[in-house]
């Protein structure tokens, strides 16, 4: 029997209908048609799922639409202002934080939360915040330097420098 | 993948919730941060035909200190152990353990209550309920007992929670003297069940005498296991290198490991040998340099 719901995306107000056991992710993609949220391994290992709710980044695929009811979702769509793009997708592109871009907003959605709570965090502190979101293409050398620059546009700190490291 | 139609509720008091259960039966399961169960759900492993959902249930969400114990609600995210000063500063083995559970957005909604409940050895949390000698309080429309964590686990997805019944709090004794804790798992990445990990819990008097050790073992047993010769082998000395060393034997000899796609037996005894010496030295180093 459907359950009707009502929750905010990207500070929007939707009111649906839908069936206990439809996902978060799916209900997001299918039936508000924001499609920016990925669907990888479906299983909660991969994060391409990853949104805010209600500020913490969880896995969409591994939560029922339902349990998102009374609750404030942020997926990448809702990320970038009037002003332009948030200082994440900023340092995604100014270092090549992305190749074929898929696992992309999973992990921007992540660093959010992760610079939130941890605004200069280490090296360390990045690839154990970003533990559960897989990138197939990057090495993960250039997120993590996204991540570092983002950190540093929100402190209002002097940006470190987007130049490719070549090691011999 | 989508799990079988169900339907849903999600109570906002204990007491609903507890109505709720005994009105339904076996038909029902309970909703805790729902990381293992609905995977489960979605690989129709499980498919219950209603769900109540205890996550709008606040008066299940709490860290406190009383009476000498930590108590935390059941619903209390692995996330707020992980970041609790109260707990980083009798309990370090927290971290360790937080640290090495999933990743964290799955930690942003898994619950420590829900990891008991959930009765699998593979989990991290009960080997650490196991060394810290935690008790459990269970929930029912008659009122509430207390179960100790050696009564708890009673097999593969079983535990001392009834049908009708849910876990409310989970109580850990603060050590008064010298004390230190530690965990750690050998994992194949990061998110992965343990090939074999080891829960430790060392109390000292004035002397540097160890008078308390509690060793859990997680995944190396059909149930979390206590690592009972390796305690007592602990107890009542100053723990000089040979007594470390019977004790990781004595664990590596009484955990009972299966081969699988982690390791073969002998591979995770070895493991479990090596992790259980680091362990007892890391737990100890602790103690003594508070």
């Amino acid at each position: 029997m459907k359950k009707e719901i009502t929750l905010k995306i990207n500070g929007e107000e939707f009111t649906e209908q839908v069936e206990p056991r439809t996902l978060l992710v799916h209900f997001i993609r299918e039936n508000i048609g924001m499609t920016g949220t990925h669907i990888g391994c479906d299983t909660s290992s991969c994060g391409a799922c990853t949104i805010l709710i209600d500020g913490k980044s969880a896995k969409s695929c591994t939560l029922l639409a339902v349990q998102a009811a009374c609750k404030e979702i942020t997926t990448v769509e809702g990320i970038a202002t009037t002003e332009g793009v948030h200082p994440i997708q900023e340092g995604f592109k100014e270092n090549h934080g992305l190749h074929c871009g898929f696992c992309t907003p999973g992990m921007m959605l992540r660093a959010i939360e992760l610079l939130e709570k941890n605004p200069d965090p280490t090296e360390e502190e990045i690839r154990w915040g970003i533990s559960g979101n897989l990138c197939r293409c990057t090495g993960y050398n250039n997120i993590v330097k996204s991540i570092k620059y983002a950190g540093a546009k929100l402190r209002g700190d002097e940006l470190p420098s987007t130049e490719p490291e070549f090691v011999e | 993948m989508i799990p079988s139609s169900f339907d849903y509720t999600a109570p906002s008091s204990l007491d609903e919730a507890l109505k709720l259960l005994q009105d339904l039966g076996d038909d029902a399961k309970i909703l805790a941060g729902g990381h293992s169960l609905i995977p489960m759900m979605k690989l129709r492993f499980a498919e219950p035909e209603h769900l109540i959902d205890l996550n709008n249930v606040p008066e299940l969400s709490y860290l406190k200190i009383e009476g000498g114990m930590l108590k935390i609600g059941a619903m209390t995210r692995e996330v707020e152990t992980e970041e609790s000063i109260d707990v980083a500063n009798h309990f370090p083995i927290f971290a360790d353990v937080a640290k090495l559970i999933a990743d964290p957005q799955v930690r942003n909604f898994g619950t420590l209550g829900g990891n008991l409940a959930h009765g699998d050895a593979a989990n991290d949390q009960p080997a650490v309920m196991l060394a810290l000698n935690a008790s459990v309080e269970i929930a029912g429309l008659n009122g509430r007992r207390t179960v100790g964590i050696d009564d708890f686990f009673y097999g593969f997805y079983a535990t001392a929670v009834q049908e009708d019944e849910i876990l409310t709090e989970i109580s850990i004794p603060i050590p008064m003297g010298l004390s230190g804790n530690a965990y750690h798992k050998v994992e194949r990445k990061v998110g992965d069940y343990a090939t074999g990990g080891v829960a430790v819990h060392l109390e000292f008097d004035e002397q540097r005498i160890c008078t308390k050790a509690g060793i859990g073992l997680t995944n190396v047993n059909p149930t979390p296991l206590r690592a009972v010769r390796s305690e007592a082998a602990l107890v009542g000395t100053s723990l000089n290198e040979e007594d470390i060393a019977s004790a990781a034997q004595y664990a590596s000899e009484d955990c009972n490991p299966s081969s699988d796609l982690r390791g073969d037996v002998d591979y995770k005894r070895h493991i479990i040998k090596a992790i259980t010496k680091k362990m007892i030295n890391k737990a100890k180093q602790r103690a003594f340099n508070n």
